[in-house]
C-alpha cells in the first residue's frame, strides 16, 4: 500500500466523520427503525410504530414484542455493523448511547441518528417523545401523549398536596449477598418517589450505594421500594426484612414493602405517570387512588 | 553428530512452524475481512476492497462496512494480538515466572487505575482534563497510565544502577493492590452507566477501533514487536540466571531496561486501542513453548504469529456469534484459549519449563 493511499484513507475517515449526513427528513415514514433505550422503543410503540421496528438494544424489554426484536447489545457498547447489517433507515438512540465511534460510523454510512434526549423529570418525559414523535412524522399524536403525560403528572401532584405527612420511602436496587445497594439523589428512583409524593431517606447519598445496616436506624424507613425482576430469585434474597437492620425498621415492624416492575417503575417513558400513581397508591392508600386499569396492568 | 542433527531438527521444526503460523494468520485475516453480521458476500468483499476507499460504485455503507470497519479491526486485531503475545514472552523470560504477565510491572492495574477515572471523574472533577480531548480522553489516560505506573515500579526496583527482578515482582503486587484499591474507590463513587462502561472495558474489545486509532497506537505496538528478537538471547541466557547471564558476557542490566520499555510501550498503546485483553499474553508464549520449544530467538517471532492470529479470530466470532450485538473479546480469548492450553497441558505434562 503506497504512502498517499494510506493518507487517502485516514482523509477519507475524517472526511466522512465531519460529513455526517443528516438527512432525517421529516414527516417520512420510516419502516425499519432501530430503537435504542427502554423509554425510547416504548414511545417508539404508545405511537403505533412497532412493527416497523427492527432491531432493539437490551434495555428495551417493554412491550413484551420487543423482546422479540433482534437484540443490538448494550446501549453504550453498540457495534456499527451489526446496526448496519439491520439495514434501519432510522436509528433512534437514548442520549448517552455509543460507542462514539460507532455512531459516528453509522452516520457515515447514511443511517440517519437521532438522539433522545434523556433525564427522570417531566419536562424530559415531554422532550422524549417529541423527539421520537417528530422522528416518526407523529408531531400530532406525539404532542397528544406528551400533553396526557404532563396532565396525568399535574394531576397526581394536584392529588399529593393534600398529604402532608409524607413517607419515608427508601428504594432498594439490589440484596445481592444480603448487602443491600440503595438509591440515593440524582437517581430514576429518587425521582420516582418524589412523582409519587414519598421522602427519600437515602437522598443525602448521591446514586445507588451500599446501604451500612447501621444507618438504617437513623434513616428509619417506613416504606420499603423495591424492583419486582420477576419469578426468578435474584441472587437469593428478595426477602429485605431477612436483615436484621431492616427487619428493626419501621418499615419492617409494619412489613411496609412495595415491589414494582423495575421498566415501569424506572423505564422514564410514557408508562411513567401511571407508576408514579400506582406507587403514590401504594404510600397513600386512603388518600390516592390507583390508576385505570389499564395503566394498572403489569 | 547426534546432537548437532538434534539442534537441526529443532531449527527445521521452528522454521516450519514459523512459516505454517505466517500463513494460519493470513488466512484468518482473510476470513476476517470476508465474514460478519452484514453478510457481504466474500465476492462482493474482494469487489469493494479492489475499488479502494471511498468508490461510488457501490452503496457507501457496504464501503464502509468494509473499509472503516472490518479493515481496521482486523490490522489493529493482529497487531494487538502480536504485541501482547510478545510482551507475556518477554516478561516470562526476564522474570524467569511462567505466570509473569503485563500486570507484574504495573502496565494493566495503571492504565485501568487512569482509564476508571477518566470514565467516573470525567464528567466532574477531571472535566477540564478529560473534555478538551473527547474520545481520544480515555485511550490517552490508559497510556499515560501505564507508562506512570510502570516508571515507578521501575524506578523502585532500580538501585545503583541495578534493577533487582525480586524488587520488581513484590512491589509490582503491592502497587497493583494499591491502584486497586483507587480503582475500587472510583467504582464505589460510579453511577450503573460507568460501571458497566467500566465492565465492558476489562474485557477489551476492537469495537472502537478507527483508522486514527489504528495510525496512533499501531506503530508503538509494531515498533516493540519487531524490536523484540533483539532480545532473544539475552532472554535465552537469563534461563540459566541473571549472574550467569551476566559472565556470559550478556549486559544484563541494558536488557532489563529495553524489555520494561518495550512491554510498556506496546501493552500500553494496546490497553489504549482496546481495553484490557486478558490471556492473549499468557497463553501464547506457552502453547508455543509446549509445541516447539523455549528459543526466545523462535519463541518472539513465533508469539507474535499466534498472538495476532488468535486475536484476528477471537475479534471475528466477537463480531459475529452475538450479532447484531458483540461480545467483549475478552470472554472468547479466554473461552478459546483455556481448554485448549489445558488439552495441551495435560498431554504433554512435565514440560512447562519455562
Amino acid at each position: 500500500m503506497k504512502i498517499h493511499q494510506i493518507f487517502g484513507m485516514i482523509g477519507l475517515a475524517f472526511g466522512l466523520i465531519a460529513a455526517s449526513p443528516s438527512f432525517a427528513d421529516e414527516g417520512s415514514d420510516p419502516q425499519r427503525i432501530v430503537s435504542v433505550g427502554g423509554a425510547v422503543t416504548e414511545i417508539v410503540y404508545a405511537l403505533g410504530h412497532g412493527d416497523a421496528i427492527v432491531g432493539v438494544d437490551s434495555t428495551s424489554t417493554y412491550p413484551p414484542e420487543a423482546r422479540a426484536k433482534p437484540d443490538v447489545g448494550y446501549m453504550r457498547q453498540l457495534s456499527a455493523e451489526g446496526v448496519i447489517a439491520l439495514q434501519p433507515d432510522l436509528l433512534l438512540i437514548e442520549q448517552g448511547s455509543g460507542p462514539a465511534e460507532a455512531l459516528s460510523l453509522l452516520k457515515a454510512s447514511g443511517v440517519p441518528v437521532i438522539t433522545v434526549p434523556s433525564g427522570h423529570e417531566a419536562g424530559a418525559l415531554r422532550s422524549k417523545i417529541a423527539t421520537v414523535a417528530e422522528a416518526l412524522g407523529e408531531e400530532e399524536a406525539g404532542a397528544e401523549l406528551g400533553q396526557t403525560v404532563m396532565d396525568e403528572l399535574a394531576s397526581l401532584k394536584a392529588d399529593l398536596e393534600a398529604i402532608e405527612d409524607r413517607k419515608r420511602v427508601l428504594f432498594i436496587l439490589s440484596l445481592a449477598d444480603g448487602r443491600p445497594t440503595a438509591g440515593g439523589s440524582g437517581t430514576g428512583a429518587d425521582a420516582m418517589i418524589e412523582m409519587a409524593g414519598g421522602l427519600n431517606v437515602f437522598a443525602d447519598v448521591e446514586g445507588y450505594k451500599r446501604l451500612s445496616s447501621e444507618s438504617v436506624a437513623t434513616l428509619r424507613p417506613e416504606v420499603i421500594v423495591m424492583m419486582d425482576r420477576g419469578t426468578a430469585a435474584e441472587h437469593g434474597s428478595t426477602d429485605p426484612f431477612a436483615i436484621p437492620a431492616l427487619a428493626a425498621s419501621p418499615a419492617g415492624e409494619a412489613e411496609a414493602l412495595i415491589r414494582m416492575d423495575a421498566l415501569f417503575l424506572l423505564g422514564f417513558g410514557p408508562r411513567t405517570p401511571a407508576a408514579a400513581r400506582e406507587l403514590a397508591a401504594k404510600l397513600y392508600p386512603e388518600r390516592i387512588e390507583a390508576g385505570s386499569s389499564e395503566s394498572a396492568s403489569q | 553428530m547426534l546432537r548437532g542433527a538434534a539442534n537441526g531438527d529443532r531449527a527445521a521444526a521452528e522454521r516450519m512452524t514459523l512459516a505454517v503460523l505466517a500463513g494460519l494468520l493470513l488466512l484468518v485475516a482473510v476470513v476476517a475481512i470476508g465474514v460478519g453480521p452484514s453478510g457481504l458476500s466474500p465476492d462482493r468483499v474482494v469487489a469493494l476492497l479492489a475499488a479502494g476507499p471511498g468508490t461510488d460504485r457501490f452503496p457507501v455503507s457496504e464501503s464502509i462496512i468494509v473499509w472503516q470497519i472490518r479493515l481496521p479491526r482486523v490490522l489493529m486485531g493482529a497487531i494487538i494480538g502480536a504485541a501482547l503475545a510478545v510482551a507475556g514472552a518477554t516478561l516470562q523470560g526476564l522474570f524467569r515466572n511462567p505466570l509473569a504477565d503485563p500486570g507484574l510491572v504495573g502496565v494493566s492495574p495503571g492504565a485501568a487505575l487512569a482509564a476508571v477515572a477518566v470514565i467516573v471523574l470525567g464528567n466532574g472533577i477531571l472535566a477540564p482534563l478529560v473534555q478538551p480531548l473527547g474520545i481520544f480522553a480515555l485511550p490517552i489516560a490508559a497510556f499515560v497510565g501505564a507508562l506512570l505506573s510502570t516508571f515507578l515500579l521501575y524506578t523502585i526496583a532500580t538501585r545503583g544502577g541495578r534493577t533487582s527482578v525480586a524488587t520488581l515482582l513484590l512491589a509490582g503486587i503491592a502497587l497493583g493492590a494499591f491502584s486497586g484499591a483507587i480503582t475500587g474507590f472510583f467504582l464505589f463513587l460510579s453511577d450503573d452507566d460507568q460501571l458497566r462502561d467500566i465492565t465492558f472495558w476489562t474485557l477489551g474489545g476492537l469495537g472502537g477501533t478507527t483508522w486514527l486509532k489504528l495510525f496512533a497506537c499501531g506503530p508503538i505496538m509494531l515498533a516493540a514487536v519487531l524490536a523484540s528478537p533483539v532480545l532473544a538471547r539475552g532472554l535465552n541466557a537469563l534461563t540459566l540466571g541473571e549472574s550467569e547471564a551476566f559472565h556470559l558476557g550478556l549486559e544484563v542490566q541494558r536488557m532489563k531496561t529495553l524489555a520494561i520499555v518495550l512491554v510498556a510501550g506496546a501493552v500500553g498503546a494496546s490497553v489504549a486501542a482496546a481495553g484490557i485483553i486478558g490471556f492473549v499474553g499468557i497463553i501464547v508464549p506457552h502453547l508455543l513453548r509446549l509445541a516447539v520449544g523455549a528459543d526466545h530467538r523462535f519463541l518472539l517471532p513465533g508469539s507474535a504469529l499466534l498472538g495476532a492470529a488468535l486475536l484476528v479470530l477471537a475479534d471475528a466470532l466477537a463480531r459475529t456469534v452475538a450479532a447484531p450485538a458483540e461480545l467483549p473479546i475478552g470472554i472468547i480469548t479466554a473461552a478459546i484459549g483455556a481448554p485448549f492450553f489445558l488439552w495441551l497441558l495435560l498431554r504433554r505434562r512435565g514440560l512447562l519449563g519455562v
